[in-house]
């Protein structure tokens, strides 16, 4: 306990050596608006409950953590099949050089550094907007910085059905980058959009996407987070979703020591649904957490949370998850899971399910499990005589299917089990 | 072919002997069955032949065309030529059926210091042989046994069986939990693959899998041994008089 006015004293002194970047009147309240939120609840503590199983110290250092560069030059290009728009960033900054012209039909294309002195209306009602909103119950005070101190990442705007993915591309390319960005995506009624994301990023890396899904639209994500494995990470997603809109994010994690992926949905029209999925794979020093809050607020809303980890060699894997029911939003179908493989008796899964319900019609369900190899069907295997290891690596990838069949289009979700399987491999030797 | 002899195996985890001193011979072209009442140690025999964990050999000795069996790890045994259907096939959720045998095939045929199939040739063998099995295309592109009824398990080994080629087939109760109409199924894909090179050792509770697949040779196993041995009517006469009769008459 007397540590703790010391770090309260630290955090004070790290928020209050932060200064804004430059920009218009908007964007300038948006991030004042920011740094005093981040100020009223100072950055995440050790002892804070929402950090209990995952130590924020990397995360909120003054510098970013040195991070050796890893280029995964072995394998073919994430997404390089699909035919895609293409916006790529370098240790956080936008590399137009490298990036497909932005523009496409029903969908308008901005970068947050180009439009920050502009009047952007639809920009200035987001920026910021979603995440305050997400402040409560459990502050993020790392999403709080990060609107406080992006600036850059893109804007996008979709009014009709956009006839192609875009994909969102990080590279990492100095050993002490330390990126944040902000993504806004706005989806008018009925619009369609899917994201693709990949790559580390940059050392440490800050991301923020605020979606708004407006009435009858959709929005899917798909995300891989790099291979690369000292790179470190605190994403946060935060959508709202309204009548009848659906939102399908799906992460796959391979590698890192540090990666904290937050999901915060709030559920505001009627009929609307969130699926929100996850698989990874952790070897050794690797440390992941799933941070999952799903708020229902209208009828008939359907959620779901997949989320499946490997871990081997004393990895570590946390997922909490929450599924908040309000008051009148009867005929909620809420479902969550979590599981994970253990390959050895080092590694560790620590997980925190939980639902909060004040409606008195709805069916929510959850469950919580982690489990070694099934024996029963390892001897199975090696009875028609695949090898124990590859016979292993078959059973790891049946464990993470039910995760991975949440991705909805069937080429995405082979690309990832071809990624999960290449990963496998290679261990393999 | 196969070769077992005075073969003692205890239990693990409760410290009991199953088999006490089993003696059998299957030449290459014959086919066996074993038939014994429950807890006679008929499968345990089936598991210590395959490999399976938790059984321990304290005597005795288990070859195949020479080769020390027991010596083997589970998939070297296979590769060798050594194939079990199961009584109780496993499900493997978001692992395909397609995936799961071209796996198989090519594991063993790595071991067997040969090239992978192709690609083409692969699927004609399967598509062939499932067909005779009538194992449609949506089966096998399903993950492994998982939705399958009972009679679908039991024809997914069969095919397994097929693709696989092995020299040695051990079938374990794989009667059990089909109707007439599916043994028959599985008894002709059996009887396809019977030919001088290949042996065949049957497990059966009941005689009516027997009037399908007509061994040349019957076993009668009780308390972890063979007490009998004879021609197809030894398993009429189990069928009509049960197994106390040929227990009482042995002692």
């Amino acid at each position: 306990m007397a540590a703790a006015p010391q770090a309260k004293a630290d955090t004070a002194m790290q928020v209050g050596a932060l200064r804004l970047p430059e920009g218009g009147a908007w964007i300038t309240a948006a991030r004042e608006e920011a740094l005093a939120r981040l100020r009223a609840t100072g950055l995440p503590q050790r002892r804070d409950e929402y950090w209990k199983f995952t130590r924020p110290d990397s995360l909120t250092l003054a510098e970013a953590p040195r991070a050796a560069l890893f280029e995964d030059a072995d394998e073919p290009e994430m997404f390089g099949d699909m035919d895609r728009l293409r916006l790529v960033f370098v240790d956080g900054v936008f590399d137009p050089e490298a990036s497909d012209p932005p523009e496409m039909a029903g969908v308008r294309i901005e970068r947050l550094a180009d439009v920050a002195g502009q009047d952007l209306h639809w920009a200035r009602d987001l920026y910021g907007t979603l995440e305050a909103r997400g402040q409560t119950p459990v502050p993020r005070p790392l999403a709080a910085l990060n609107t406080a101190l992006a600036d850059d990442g893109v804007l996008i705007h979709v009014t009709g059905k956009a006839s192609k993915p875009i994909n969102l591309i990080y590279h990492h390319r100095s050993e002490t980058s330390d990126a944040i960005l902000h993504h806004l995506i706005k989806l008018d009624p009925g619009a369609e959009l899917t994201v693709l994301e990949n790559g580390p990023a940059a050392a440490r890396f800050n991301k923020v996407i605020e979606v708004d899904v407006a009435d009858e639209a959709r929005f899917h994500h798909v995300r891989v987070q790099g291979r690369d494995h000292e790179r470190r990470a605190a994403t946060h997603v935060f959508a709202r979703l309204g009548r009848e809109s659906a939102f399908k994010s799906f992460t796959m994690t391979a590698n890192g020591v540090m990666t904290r992926n937050e999901c915060v949905v709030e559920l505001t029209g009627d009929d609307a649904s969130a699926h929100v999925a996850g698989a990874a794979m952790g070897d050794g020093d690797f440390h992941q957490d799933d941070t999952v809050f799903i708020t229902h607020d209208a009828e008939r809303c359907e959620s779901r949370q997949v989320f499946k980890k490997v871990l081997r060699n004393g990895a570590t894997g946390v997922f909490q998850g929450k599924i908040l029911v309000k008051p009148g939003a009867q005929k909620t179908d809420g479902y969550q899971i979590s599981q994970a493989l253990l390959l050895d008796d080092d590694s560790q899964f620590l997980a925190k399910p939980e639902l909060e319900i004040y409606a008195d019609d709805v069916a929510c369900s959850h469950g919580s499990t982690s489990g070694a190899i099934d024996e029963d069907a390892l001897y199975y295997l090696r009875s028609r005589g695949i090898p124990r290891p590859i016979a292993t690596d078959l059973l790891v990838l049946s464990f993470l299917a039910e995760a991975v069949e949440e991705i909805a289009e069937e080429s995405l979700r082979d690309e990832i089990t071809a990624r999960f399987s290449g990963w496998l491999e290679r261990r393999r030797g | 072919m196969l070769e077992i002899k005075n073969l003692h195996v205890d239990l693990e985890e409760e410290d009991k002997t199953i088999l006490k001193g089993v003696d059998l011979t299957v030449e290459a072209g014959s086919v066996h069955a074993i038939m014994g009442p429950n807890g006679s140690g008929k499968s345990t025999l089936s598991y210590v032949l395959s490999g399976r964990d938790g059984y321990t050999v304290t005597e005795g000795s288990a070859t195949l065309d020479g080769q020390d069996l027991l010596d083997m790890e589970t998939e070297e045994r296979a590769a060798a030529g050594l194939f079990l259907a199961f009584q109780y096939p496993v499900e493997i959720p978001g692992v395909g059926n397609m995936t799961f045998l071209r796996t198989a095939v090519n594991a063993q045929r790595k071991a067997r210091g040969q090239d992978e199939i192709s690609a083409a040739d692969f699927l004609k063998l399967v598509r062939e042989r499932a067909k005779a099995l009538e194992i449609d295309a949506d089966m096998l592109k399903r993950p492994v046994n998982v939705g399958f009824s009972g009679g679908e398990k039991k024809r997914n080994e069969i095919l397994q069986m097929a693709v696989l080629e092995p020299k040695m087939c051990i079938l374990d109760e794989t009667d059990s939990g089909l109707d007439v109409d599916a043994m028959k199924l599985v008894a002709n894909g059996v009887n396809s693959l019977r030919d001088a090179g290949r042996g065949f050792l049957v497990i059966t509770h009941y005689q009516r899998l027997l009037d399908h697949i007509v061994p040349d040779v019957v076993h009668i196993m009780s308390e972890g041994r063979i007490i009998k041995s004879g021609g197809p009517e030894l398993a009429l006469e189990v069928e009509k008089n049960g197994y106390a009769d040929l227990k009482a008459e042995v002692a």
